[in-house]
């Protein structure tokens, strides 16, 4: 069946007619062209697909369109400015390290993001646990956990503490 | 994916009505995160999908001040109980047990409802609740109906609801005085993995801080269905607990395990495991019970 949708995503809203049996991930990349979040196991279980409704990161590919009627989505396509900026967060992956293959780099900030939403300053173990569902099979993980460090406000010494909005928009 | 219709009703009897009129072809669906992997890995084809997300009523997770009884409706997700204060610091076996269920992409969609209807071995949000002497509230066709937790579940993935019944609450009962719990999920990591062995503990002592007056052993994947160690628990009941009692109540709930071998342990392993961890849990309750 087919259904009206009415949502927010990165910031612009959009109606639109939907399928009932489309995922979130569908929508997102077979429809709207947002390529940026990627499809892993598509079945919850590597976070490749996060993306982050109303204030909650959710695996996308288990989250029906049908669902995000009246909902506010963000995907990594709504992180940078405009002008090519890159958020806090992506810069801070580029610098640290935090990228090899860049797979699972969306679903990972898009956590992170998720994580500083709600708590500016983690510790690393929260940092750990809200990353768990995101799966990186190149870098470690190690420099993923610093690359968000480093943008907290306990991060290492010696890195820049960047100050930004968590409401800033493109 | 298979394609579907997907119906929102606003109340209980609009979801029972809508599934009683497409019987066999329809589905309730809840947080999704396992009706949606079993309709792509085709082991469902629901022609309807019936979400019980929008009924608001199933959403609520309030500790009656009167009754001292705990309500978590069906649909409250394991984020609303991992973050709740009230969880945190009055129940803490269940947010041990919540905080290292799947992922935080998973516990923000997964509602305890779901995890219990599903009714796997390993449920690691049925283990604190039997513990806890939880019962569930249903609702259907033949109107509301109640029952204990422990009696909920018949065999891996069977429970005891009928067609179109719907799971609406789980209602803990008060708290004696002095009760301490703790469950801990043991496995090769905690997140995204369904535990080796899943434990939790509740301990209730006399006003001498010493004596117990109640115990409750709950073991998941050591049955085919969530179970009580109830003879380790009796064994507990009236005794001055220390760290000799943790440990005979350990063995004795080993005896009672009904563990067997499969892909992520063995039988004997897990057998020893009860035995260790029962005593470890046990002890813990006694730390948070002095830190009260």
């Amino acid at each position: 069946m087919e259904r009206d949708v009415k949502f927010l995503l990165n910031g612009n809203e959009i109606k639109m007619k939907i399928k009932d049996h489309w995922t979130l991930l569908y929508l997102l990349r077979e429809e709207l062209d947002l390529m940026g979040t990627k499809e892993g196991c598509g079945s919850g279980e590597c976070g490749a697909c996060t993306v982050i409704v109303n204030k909650d990161a959710v695996n996308s590919c288990l989250y029906l369109a049908a669902e995000i009627d009246g909902k506010e989505i963000q995907t990594i396509e709504g992180l940078a400015s405009s002008d090519g900026t890159l958020h806090p967060l992506q810069k801070s992956f580029v610098e640290n390290g935090g990228i090899q293959c860049g797979f699972c780099s969306p679903g990972m900030i898009m956590s992170a993001k998720a994580l500083l939403n709600e708590n500016q300053n983690p510790t690393t173990e929260e940092i750990k646990h809200a990353l768990a569902g995101n799966i990186c099979r190149c870098t470690g993980y190690i420099q993923i956990i610093d690359s968000v460090r480093a943008v907290t406000s306990t991060g290492n010494e010696g890195i820049e503490v960047v100050a930004w909005k968590t409401e800033e928009k493109p | 994916m298979k394609k579907f219709t997907y119906l929102i009703p606003k109340s209980t009897d609009e979801a029972i009505s809508m599934h009683e009129s497409h019987g066999k072809r329809a589905k309730y669906i809840a947080g999704g995160t396992d009706v949606i992997v079993k309709i792509k890995e085709g082991k469902l084809s629901p022609d309807y999908l019936i979400s019980l997300k929008h009924i608001t009523s199933l959403n609520q997770l309030a500790l009656n001040k009167e009754t001292g009884k705990l309500h978590i409706g069906a649909l409250v997700t394991h984020g609303m109980l991992e973050e709740s204060s009230l969880i945190r610091t009055q129940y803490p076996i269940l947010h041990d047990a919540v905080t290292n269920i799947g992922s935080v992409q998973i516990r923000n969609v997964a509602t305890i409802g779901g995890n219990l209807v599903n009714a796997v071995p390993s449920a690691d949000g049925a283990i604190p609740l039997i513990a806890l002497d939880a019962k569930v509230e249903f609702y259907g066709p033949k109107g509301e109906q109640s029952e204990d937790l422990i009696r909920f579940f018949l065999g891996p993935g069977q429970n005891i609801l009928e067609r179109s019944e719907i799971l609406t609450e789980i209602t803990v009962p008060p708290l004696l005085p002095n009760t301490g719990s703790a469950y801990i999920k043991f496995g090769r990591r905690a997140a995204m993995e369904l535990p080796l062995l899943g434990v939790g503990v509740l301990l209730s002592l006399d006003e001498d801080l010493k004596h117990c007056v109640k115990a409750r052993i709950g073991l998941g994947v050591a049955a085919p269905t969530p179970m009580r160690a109830m003879e380790a628990e009796q064994f507990l009941t009236g005794k001055a607990i220390d760290e000799d009692m943790a440990s005979e109540a350990g063995r004795i709930a080993a005896k009672e395990s009904r563990v067997r071998d499969s892909i992520r342990g063995v039988a004997w392993y897990r057998r020893e495991m009860v035995s260790v961890l029962v005593k470890r849990m046990g002890l813990m309750c006694l730390e948070r019970i002095r830190d009260l």
